[in-house]
């Protein structure tokens, strides 16, 4: 009786996820014939044309500068927010939660306020007499954007990490002769390496993956790879050349995976979910 | 004595590749109070879950007064059950958590009022009908799930490990309690522990189970002065478990002497278990004692002192006794025929 | 001393995450086209606001599928979580791998796959396919908000309403369903608020001219600065910010009952955060 509950469901899911997964490889795997679609890896080696690799080459560089920009400005704010700097924790917590709630288009379309070249940092510069700053539409502005959109997911599994590090563990270390450097390098650190990892895998994922940070912030010009995905499906109208990128992006998704949860040690990727 | 109401024939339960039980036969009388005990893994649980319907039996048949109801899911029995840690809903208050099978049965308002009323004052709850079931204590949410239980006037009811959870102190106090129910009510009891202590006081019949198997069943004066193993022997309550030869009828070697004993029927110089309780163990004086050795510990229990003697073929002894030696004392050690009991060795299984 | 920089540093890091929505809010106030200047105050972005007919109809699209999504998928997840519990072994494995499928997928992905089913299919693109959609995307987060709170019920919860006398039926819909209500719940406005919340598989799935809020934000962004949009990003975080109080309050006060509703809440949180990842 009681298993017979997830029948909707595994027909639901049958429909709506089995199936246009399989069409997606469909489409990536075949090319459209006069006597119908034949088996063939055409799309793929399409994207190795100098021009779509550029762009993949970008998308990895734009992802990587930003998740490591993330990591820089989100461990320490981790490590301080674990610490006893603040004494109602939750809520210095919640209050980084709460721009996550936010609709995402609308935190990317404030930064266009924002470094307009009339925009509120440019009449502030011009206010004090430094000279403008010009960056929307430019590849630094997509990696604010980015930076900006996906710092509390770096921020958050390390700081659940380092909060769950028993304080003991660092007053042994401080016993035992360490200075506060190699308690860190020692003891926090590595303690604390699952929750880097997940939060590296949180900003990478997305980083790689958008196609509206690159299109509001970028001005179209900067093409990343979900881009390239959005174009074929409703620009071009090529589904077999996008559904063979998106196949590569998957691909390149569970290869990053794969090295994130082996830095991680086996069972800890599955509890962060 | 009176009908049987529940019968359990040659009944098995296998999981998967594990055999919880093995074949066994018991039967329960109306208005008798049944303890099934044994170490955890015994199969205790499983016979409770296979009365209460939760489970079926891979083999045998169960009977409920005559029928066989091996198949018959738990809403449609006359039994209800106290579980482990309750299991009360905690969506609901205490009235409406006693409430529930009544609810189900869809009697008037009225009725139900009434009976929940009457249950709250035989459990000594009256004016916790709108509390909530989690702020009540461990003791208080055993005894809505008892309530809870009895208010359907069930034939059998089942309880399983129902006071595990409770302090020592208040254990005691539902001990008391729940025997008293059970004698008022006239209500057949069964009763899953794996307290020996617990057991022995409450039930009128203990049934003693290991590995799927029932090794015991009868009162608990007879399991405890006449076990009919060691692994019984052991479980209920202390006792000294020796090998021995019996040397024939009414004489038993243990320990490089030869003793007096009360049992027969036994092949000429058959390896036995001898058992005997640590306070049949009498202190004597060295001399002229067959058994000897040196006290290696003491401790002060209350009401005896518990003494480890440590015989000369390097055997311990546990004796418990009101007079006490100090430790390194050489002692001797004296007891009577009729208090060493003989075993047979339990057949490899 | 360092307690202080410490301090500093991570209000630094709100002042971050704070300004670009501080700025809009203000801006929304602002009489004045020109970004820079400060025109005075003025309510009139609110009025054209709720005049514009395109941003009205998709609000109500917005929420039309934000509310009729998360009851469907609330109805499905839930079932779908209490069948998961009581299936064991390869089975279960199977089904929660493909579960987790929309969750780690890019969105884009989720987004294209689906679009490609639904012309295939010949499903006009519009309101229904937006519904499967948005529906599809949810249950995944009414199952991993149900299945906490069915780990933490007393497994003997089903048997003991058996005991009591009711069929299962009625022990799923007087016990099990009561049970787990504040999961579901939390499930539900979790749906909800990811749905209006979406924009990418709303934008592959959506046609004819059915557009949710976002799609909507998206197009007049793309054109520039629209102080409507300023007015419609005040009244859409105060919102956000009501509603996520209104979940703290009741976690805070569950947890306060003895019950540890805490995994589930950092279960929500990071697979929320995988979700909006994933934009």
């Amino acid at each position: 009786m009681k298993r017979a509950t997830l029948f909707p469901y595994v027909i639901w899911m049958a429909l709506f996820i089995v199936v246009p997964m399989l069409l997606v490889l469909y489409y990536a795997f075949t090319v459209p014939t006069d006597a119908g679609a034949t088996w063939s890896l055409d799309n793929f080696s399409r994207f190795f044309e100098p021009i779509y690799l550029r762009v993949l080459g970008r998308s990895l560089r734009l992802a990587v500068i930003s998740t490591i920009i993330c990591l820089l400005l989100g461990y320490p704010a981790a490590m301080v927010m674990a610490g006893n700097a603040f004494s109602r924790k939750s809520v210095i917590l919640l209050l980084f939660v709460v721009p996550m709630w936010m609709n995402f288009l609308l935190r990317t379309y404030a930064w266009l306020t924002l470094l307009e070249r009339n925009g509120v940092i440019n009449v502030l510069l011009n206010a004090l007499r430094l000279p403008n700053l010009n960056i929307l539409y430019t590849e630094s502005a997509v990696v604010l954007g980015m930076v900006y959109n996906f710092l509390p997911f770096m921020v958050l599994p390390i700081y659940s990490v380092l909060s769950k590090i028993d304080k003991g563990v660092i007053e042994a270390a401080g016993d035992l002769g360490a200075n506060s450097f190699r308690v860190f390098t020692r003891v926090i650190f590595p303690l604390s390496v699952p929750g880097l990892v997940s939060g590296v895998t949180m900003v990478f994922m997305p980083a790689l993956t958008t196609f509206v940070i690159s299109r509001l912030l970028g001005g179209g010009q900067f093409t990343l790879i979900g881009n390239l995905i959005e174009q074929q499906f409703l620009v071009v109208g090529d589904w077999g050349f996008g559904s063979s990128i998106s196949v590569v992006m998957i691909v390149l998704i569970l290869f990053s995976m794969a090295i994130m949860s082996f830095f991680e040690g086996e069972e800890k990727s599955v509890a962060l979910w | 004595m009176s009908e049987i109401i529940v019968d359990l024939k040659s009944v098995s339960k296998v999981y998967d590749e594990t055999v919880a039980l093995d074949g066994i036969n018991l039967y329960i009388r109306k208005n008798e109070f049944v303890t099934l005990l044994g170490p955890s893994g015994c199969g205790k649980t499983t016979t409770l879950r296979l009365i209460g319907g939760f489970e079926q039996p891979t083999e045998g048949k169960i009977l409920f007064e005559g029928k066989d109801i091996s198949t018959v899911p738990p809403y449609k029995r006359r039994v209800n059950t106290v579980f482990q840690r309750y299991a009360l809903f905690s969506h609901l208050d205490v009235f409406e958590n006693i409430a529930f099978g009544l609810r189900i049965k869809k009697l008037s308002e009225k009725v139900i009022t009434e009976k929940v009323h009457k249950m709250l004052a035989q459990v000594n709850l009256e004016g916790f009908e709108k509390r909530d079931v989690n702020s009540l204590s461990g003791g208080q949410q055993q005894r809505v799930a008892i309530a809870r239980a009895l208010v359907n006037e069930p034939e059998v009811l089942l309880l399983d490990e129902p006071l595990a959870a409770l302090d020592l102190k208040l254990r005691r106090e539902m001990q008391h309690e729940l025997k008293s129910m059970q004698k008022q009510l006239g209500i057949t009891f069964v009763f899953v522990t794996h307290d020996q202590e617990e057991a022995l006081s409450m039930s009128d019949t203990v049934v003693v189970m290991k590995d799927g198997k029932i090794q015991q069943i009868g009162t608990p004066v007879d399991i405890y002065n006449e076990p009919t193993n060691a692994f019984v022997a052991d479980f209920i309550g202390e006792s000294n478990i020796v090998d021995g030869f019996m040397r024939k009828d009414y004489l038993v070697d243990f320990s490089g002497s030869s003793f007096e004993c009360v049992d027969a029927g036994f092949a000429k110089d058959e390896a036995v278990d001898v058992v005997i309780r640590p306070e049949d163990l009498v202190l004597i004086p060295a001399g002229n004692a067959r058994l000897t050795g040196t006290v290696s510990s003491v401790n002060f229990l209350g009401v005896h002192y518990e003494m480890i003697v440590e015989s000369d073929d390097g055997m311990s002894w546990l004796v418990h006794s009101t007079l006490m030696e100090p430790v390194g004392t050489k002692v001797g050690l004296g007891l009577e025929p009729m208090d060493i009991h003989i075993m047979r060795k339990e057949s490899p299984a | 001393m360092v307690k202080f920089l410490k301090r500093s540093y991570v209000y630094l890091i709100f002042a971050f995450l704070y300004m670009p929505i501080a700025v809009l809010m203000v801006y929304s106030f602002n009489d004045s086209r020109s970004r820079g200047m400060w025109g005075g105050f003025t309510l009139r972005w609110y009025v054209e606001l709720f005049q514009d007919r395109t941003i009205m109809s998709s609000l109500y699209s917005t929420l039309l599928i934000g509310v009729v999504s998360a009851l469907v998928a609330t109805i499905i997840g839930t079932l779908a979580a209490i069948g998961i519990h009581n299936t064991r072994g390869i089975q279960k494995k199977v089904i929660m791998n493909i579960t987790y499928l929309p969750v780690l997928n890019p969105e884009i992905v989720t987004a294209i796959s689906l679009m490609i089913l639904f012309v295939f299919a010949r499903v006009r693109l519009g309101y229904l396919t937006l519904l499967l959609a948005h529906i599809t995307f949810n249950i995944p987060y009414v199952i991993l908000s149900v299945l906490p709170k069915l780990r933490q019920l007393n497994k003997h919860l089903y048997e003991a309403a058996l005991d009591l006398g009711s069929t299962p039926t009625q022990a799923l819909w007087k016990v099990i369903i009561p049970e787990i209500m504040p999961g579901i719940i939390t499930g539900m406005l979790l749906a909800f608020t990811l749905s209006i919340d979406d924009f990418v598989i709303s934008f592959f799935t959506t046609g004819s001219g059915v557009s949710t809020l976002s799609i909507t934000i998206y197009s007049m962004a793309r054109r520039g600065i629209n102080p409507k949009i300023n007015a419609l990003s005040t009244i859409m975080f105060t919102f956000v910010l009501l509603l996520l109080i209104v979940v703290n309050v009741r976690q805070a006060r569950e947890e306060k009952k003895g019950r540890n509703g805490k995994n589930g809440s950092k279960r929500q949180v990071s697979s929320l955060g995988a979700r909006l990842g994933g934009v």
